[in-house]
């Protein structure tokens, strides 16, 4: 991997970056009042920013470098994890549940959990949830250090300290809304670095058919049909004809409702922008105008990708590096196409919409845990009685302390990878069969507190036996799964066919289980108590007289047609 | 909140594009083998100030009014 030399411009760029963001947090710091102006920037962003920060919430490291890589490995089908995997779960968010989210003046999602359910249902949430956060910005910081280490030359403690102290600063001055508002500079970084970078791409393979050309020699090479890395659905037949090993339904289910679902429709981190909106109709739209952008990212990040592994294959003018064991190292896609196709001056605003990827990455997951470590965790068990500006001393303290613990992460991180790699096990285990429990929170008001409880704990449960008596094909007994039993009960044709199956099983024990278990206690809330909780028991919510893309349900069913006509073209 | 998130957005993809274009105009011509050999840097450099406007002057006529 050869080196990038910056250039002066390149820097200067990557300044005016940094001190606009802390500009921005500096100029919203005489905003920050009461507790709920930091944490939910006093329910006063207009839709389109709560939208685009939504977005940009979930963009951080995983997404760009992650679904590049995805691309390369796996071609045009990665655009699954966003019309299939994205899309309508968003909408699903966005028209359904949000008026409960939003109507029930909750703080949190676990402090919806409290109110619909109990207490030890949201202590659960919160803390996993908690855990879960700062684990992921710890995680981003570190790939964030490793990739600049490599790419640049940079120090791994200078990088960590430098992404660690600029996000801690943004967030202590502005909470939430310097948050918000950096992601939204984030998103037009990130999508204004890259056009140019996918333009210049397409261009040099020859556009989309001289990409398909050339994807279609290497599926033949590896014993696929020739559109197997360019056309999305037409090879999800049986798992043996697609480089992603898996069939449609184990995809549709899996991935397209149980894991999607799963974070778009009950994870703080992307729920709490909705929540800051400045009112209903645009709680509920956040999620749709997301969802239009999100639509159109996989031409910004997965092709990238394809055009890495198709000129890697026909001698073009890059080749993607090997790592230690002789297998291609995708990960590097994005990183090795901005080196060859930017010079220094454009390089520097490639990278600088890297970092703000990774930067907003771990800004998001940092203002999720001060606001449930704030309001869920400490106003809940620890002191209950303290004044709003206590609380407000408290969510500065809990962003503080988070980075800390994120940068201690980050080095564990580098030292032991395994530790890593069993806790992301440990956190599907717990958030795979979450879904089930807001589903039937939401849309049955027979649902007990005890059956979300022990049906939520049932279900991670079943996620965990399943990986324990199930095996990928090719794959040795441990982190991989199979552990439990010497002789495992299934082998999957592909690690991801594994996943989606270990979702599918949480998911469906969770939500029997919690149907079985509410039917066998008595309701632990009275329906006035539930109402503004539960779909049968809330008002609808009036639509406004105002143009149609104003209206939810219109806005929803328009993003789900361009979905559709989406999938047909690369069909 | 009192500070609209365009004006921020507009000045900082003008600067960045102000600083691309002038680079753009006295960088060696050499650099842009790795970019077929198109000046990108003045053109994306072009279409970021333009970006940057648009930008600035919606966040600026909400605030005027």
């Amino acid at each position: 991997m050869t080196r990038i030399q910056l250039g002066a411009v390149d820097y200067i760029i990557l300044l005016v970056y940094f001190a606009f963001v802390l500009g921005i947090g500096w100029a919203l710091k005489r905003y920050m009042k009461t507790s709920s102006d930091f944490f939910l920037s006093g329910r006063s962003i207009p839709a389109w920013i709560a939208g685009l920060a939504f977005l940009s919430a979930n963009l951080g490291a995983q997404e760009v470098i992650g679904m590049a890589a995805s691309g390369a490995k796996y071609g045009i089908a990665t655009s699954h994890f966003y019309w299939v995997g994205a899309i309508p779960a968003m909408v699903f968010v966005g028209i359904f549940m949000m008026p409960f989210y939003y109507g029930s003046k909750a703080r949190s999602v676990p402090e919806y959990l409290k109110l619909r359910f109990d207490e030890k249902t949201r202590g659960l949430n919160a803390i996993s949830f908690a855990t879960m956060t700062i684990f992921s910005s710890g995680i981003s910081m570190y790939a964030l250090a490793k990739l600049f280490g490599l790419l640049l030359g940079w120090d791994f403690s200078f990088s960590i300290w430098v992404s660690g102290i600029i996000v801690l600063a943004y967030i202590v001055l502005g909470g939430l809304t310097s948050a918000i508002y950096n992601e939204v500079l984030q998103f037009f970084l990130i999508v204004l670095g890259f056009i140019p970078l996918v333009f210049l791409g397409l261009r040099d393979v020859g556009g989309w058919d001289g990409l398909t050309q050339r994807l279609s020699q290497v599926a033949t090479q590896k014993g696929f049909a020739p559109g197997a890395f360019t056309e999305s659905w037409s090879h999800l037949g049986s798992p043996a004809t697609n480089p992603m090993g898996v069939e449609w339904f184990g995809m549709v289910m899996g991935l397209g409702f149980v894991l999607s679902f799963g974070y778009w429709c009950t994870d703080f981190l992307v729920v709490q922008r909705a929540m800051a909106a400045n009112s209903m109709s645009a709680a509920r739209r956040t999620p749709l105008i997301a969802a239009v952008p999100k639509m159109l990212f996989p031409f910004l990040v997965i092709l990238p990708g394809m055009i890495a592994v198709a000129l890697t294959y026909s001698d073009g003018r890059l080749k993607l590096p090997m790592k230690a064991d002789g297998t291609m190292d995708f990960d590097m896609a994005i990183p090795v196409m901005l080196a060859s196709y930017f010079p220094s001056g454009l390089l520097g605003l490639g990278l600088t919409a890297l970092m703000a990827s990774f930067m907003s990455g771990m800004a998001g997951n940092v203002t999720a845990f001060n606001t449930v470590w704030t309001y869920d965790i400490y106003q809940s068990y620890l002191n209950k009685k303290g004044s709003d500006g206590h609380y407000l001393w408290m969510g500065r303290a809990a962003t503080v302390v988070g980075i800390l613990l994120s940068v201690v992460t980050a080095y564990l991180a580098s030292q032991f990878n395994n530790i890593m790699d069993f806790l992301q096990l440990v956190f599907a285990f717990v958030n795979a069969p979450l879904f089930a429990t807001f589903l039937l929170g939401m849309f049955w008001r027979r649902a007990t507190g005890h059956g979300a409880f022990l049906g939520l704990l049932l279900g991670t449960m079943a996620a965990m036996f399943h990986h324990g008596l199930t095996l990928p094909a090719g794959a040795t007994a441990g982190i991989k799964g199979g552990w439990m039993i010497s002789e495992v009960v299934k082998i999957y044709p592909s690690e991801m066919a594994q996943n989606f199956w270990t979702a599918i099983w949480a998911w469906s024990v969770c939500f029997g289980m919690t149907i079985i278990i509410s039917m066998l206690t008595r309701k632990n809330k009275s329906d006035e108590e539930l109402k503004g909780l539960v779909y049968s028991l809330t008002p609808k919510p009036e639509e406004e007289r105002v143009v149609w893309y104003k209206r939810p349900m219109e806005f929803g069913i328009l993003v789900l047609i361009l979905v559709t006509i989406l999938n047909i073209i690369f069909w | 909140m009192g500070l609209d998130i365009r004006i921020p957005v507009g000045l900082m993809f003008g600067i960045i594009g102000i600083i691309l274009v002038v680079y753009g105009i006295i960088a060696d011509p050499s650099i842009y083998q790795a970019s077929l050999g198109i000046n990108v840097n003045l053109w994306w450099g072009i279409c970021l100030v333009v970006f940057g406007l648009i930008m600035f002057f919606l966040g600026y006529r909400k605030r005027k009014a």
